[in-house]
């Protein structure tokens, strides 16, 4: 374990990075999220320098004295860490090219399921499925209003996902 | 020499998903190559497990550095029956879905890329489950999260494409939090090997043990959906494939579940963090299951009651007693199970009414009264009636909160009971709508469009590897006296510190 002052600048830097890419990543569009995720993982990746120690003791055997060595295990774990944001990035970048494909925009909508059962709570409606448990036909008399509701909703059911999904995530922006 | 055994689970499915990889125009031989891989798997797993019962646990220094320097592997109790029985999961969920590989080569599952991703996610799954050091954990983590990542998003239709970005989102940011943990521990004690850290931390004064414990069940509580960082699993896990589903319901979460275990036992045995843990404990069975209940699509409502149940394990581990601890174990062991193959069946439901959506099945119990008893037995399962599994591991959890008799653990005890009937009603509910009633009538009317019309049939296999995972979920019913004595013993194992002794008598 090296004893040094850990380095302030490197600290600060550190700090701005991931709270820069914390805002970003609070964005609905993939590639802001992209660029936050970068940003982030970047300032993560500094920490891990922090507590290597001062930056001027090459672990090099002869060139140094043991006690002055830079630690270099942080060292491989960051280089770890940096192989890993490279290939978490190149997935998302994949991602938002294909939700480009798909949609035509690359921001992330809400969920179709979640979408229903707010639309049920609203409608005041506990749930759909409170209304026979005799297993029976459904009544028709107490259920008309609720089917015409539930066909309203299952227009948008997710069965057909590709162009429900554009729609809904056009509604949602 | 035997100890290099204890490398096998993670190296036989990363070379398997390499040669998976290169033959992918031949999907006989994927097939192969995969079976061959999970079936060795779990053929390791069980020696391990019998190994680390009778002889202690299996220590391997990776590298053949001397030793304390390098990476080590432990195959403990907990370990080792955690991994048997993932492997043992992933063993028949690659069946089922070689079932459906067979039957069906739509563009949605491209079978090329599963064999090696999925082999891939298990071989994570096992280097977290084996690993004794922080950031050879993480390491496995990123392996099976990159895994899922792709099998989240197989075929990259657009609504696996949606779903996909929140999971891979929130997974990125547990991971860069994971690092920030990593980097203040090793800053903090100069290692990252589990064992040390147990010794060293200790030492750290008050505070800085405190952050970096909170920091660590952060990152874990993301991974297994513990309440206020759960919201993420209902909304991703539905979209993916029946098989997929079931995999990262079995195994993912659990794997957060191990890692909460090892940091409360190994790293922070003293801390004075329970009653907090508790109360997450409460309010992700509450929250949890009351989701559940709303829900009117299948997998949805099992994605919520995977949350909820995550919520029993977390209580026994908040117990930290004997008694606890080993009610948590078993229930993990029951809830790998029990969860993963009620997802299973819902692909046969899928498949078989053509839907997951309540609002649109009906009648099954008339088409296939085969699915209806695959359906129906995991349900009561996970329902905890009495004489399967779920029931054993409930009434252990309870007893040991009932044990401690302070109002805190009464309280959850009480919440538990109410979810375990919430679950009930929630099945209950899939029951009535899909295998009672009959087809309702606003679905029936459509007839081309209907998902009558767009059922099919069940392939032979997929019914049968089904099956073979209920028989599976049986059998831990069967044998639950000495699966319980084993948890008793990984129990003591954990409060013992038979951890730390067994990576450190190699000293």
């Amino acid at each position: 374990m090296v004893t040094v002052q850990p380095s302030l600048i490197l600290i600060i830097v550190a700090g701005a990075l991931v709270a820069s890419g914390v805002y970003l990543m609070l964005e609905r569009s993939l590639t802001r999220l992209l660029v936050g995720v970068l940003l982030a993982s970047n300032g993560v990746n500094l920490l891990f320098l922090v507590i290597a120690g001062s930056a001027e003791g090459a672990a090099i055997i002869g060139l140094n004295e043991p006690n002055e060595m830079t630690d270099p295990l942080p060292q491989a774990m960051v280089l770890t860490s940096i192989v890993i944001t490279l290939a978490t990035l190149a997935f998302l970048l994949t991602m938002a090219y294909r939700s480009f494909q798909l949609n035509g925009h690359d921001e992330v909508a809400d969920d179709i399921e979640d979408a229903q059962i707010r639309r049920l709570a609203e409608l005041d409606e506990a749930s759909q499925s409170y209304d026979e448990d005799d297993g029976e036909a459904p009544d028709e008399d107490t259920d008309d209003q609720l089917h015409a509701d539930l066909a309203t909703v299952d227009t948008k059911a997710p069965d057909a996902p590709e162009e429900n999904l554009d729609q809904s995530g056009k509604e949602q922006t | 020499m035997i100890e290099n055994v204890v490398a096998a689970p993670i190296l036989l499915p990363l070379v398997g998903s390499a040669i998976t990889l290169v033959v992918r125009r031949w999907p006989a031989v994927q097939r192969l190559v995969s079976l061959l891989c999970l079936s060795l798997m779990v053929a390791v797993a069980g020696w391990l497990t019998w190994s680390a019962d009778v002889n202690g646990p299996t220590v391997l220094w990776l590298g053949a550095w001397p030793e304390q320097l390098g990476i080590v592997m432990v195959a403990d109790r907990l370990s080792a029956v955690l991994l048997l029985i993932s492997a043992i999961v992933s063993l028949l969920v690659m069946l089922f879905s070689l079932g459906q590989d067979l039957q069906e080569r739509r563009r949605e599952t491209p079978m090329s890329i599963f064999h090696p991703t999925f082999l891939l996610l298990t071989a994570g799954v096992a280097n977290a489950f084996l690993t004794g050091d922080l950031f050879n954990l993480f390491v496995g983590f990123e392996i099976l999260l990159f895994a899922s990542y792709v099998l989240l998003t197989l075929g990259g239709t657009g609504e696996r494409i949606r779903a996909g970005s929140t999971y891979v989102i929130v997974s990125i940011v547990s991971s860069l939090l994971f690092l920030v943990a990593i980097a203040a521990v090793y800053g903090a004690t100069g290692t990252v090997m589990l064992a040390e850290l147990a010794v060293r931390l200790a030492e750290l004064p008050d505070h800085v043990q405190l952050v970096i414990h909170l920091l660590l069940l952060v990152v874990f509580g993301i991974k297994a959906a513990v309440f206020p960082m759960s919201a993420w699993l209902p909304d991703s896990y539905p979209t993916a494939p029946g098989p997929v589903t079931a995999v990262f319901a079995g195994l993912l979460t659990k794997v957060g579940v191990y890692a909460i275990i090892r940091t409360e036992t190994v790293l922070f045995p003293d801390s004075d963090l329970g009653p907090g843990l508790m109360v997450v404990a409460l309010l992700t069975m509450l929250i949890g299951i009351l989701g559940a209940v709303a829900q009117s699509e299948i997998k949805r409502m099992l994605s919520f009651t995977l949350v909820s149940h995550i919520g029993y394990m977390i209580f026994g581990v908040a117990l930290a007693s004997e008694a606890g601890l080993a009610g948590a174990i078993f229930y993990t062991i029951h809830h790998i199970t029990i969860q993963s193959t009620l997802f299973l069946v819902t692909g046969l439901i899928e498949r078989r009414g053509g839907s997951t959506s309540l609002n649109e099945l009906g009648g099954l119990m008339a088409m296939s009264p085969a699915l209806a008893v695959l359906f129906f037995v995991p349900a009561m399962n996970l329902a905890g009636i009495p004489p399967l599994s779920g029931f054993i591991g409930k009434v252990g959890l309870l007893q040991a909160g009932v044990e401690t008799g302070r109002p805190l653990e009464i309280a959850v005890v009480a919440v538990a009971l109410a979810t375990s009937l919430l679950t009930l009603l929630a099945m209950a509910k899939v029951w009535n709508r899909a295998f009672w009633r009959k087809v309702p009538d606003i679905v029936e009317g459509t007839s081309d469009q209907s998902p009558r019309a767009r059922g099919r049939g069940m392939p032979r296999s997929m019914v049968l590897t089904a099956g073979a995972m209920v028989l599976v979920g049986l059998a831990l019913s069967v044998v639950a006296g000495p699966l319980y004595d084993y948890a008793v013993r990984t129990a003591t194992d954990q409060l013992a510190g038979a951890y730390v002794t067994a990576v450190g008598v190699n000293r």
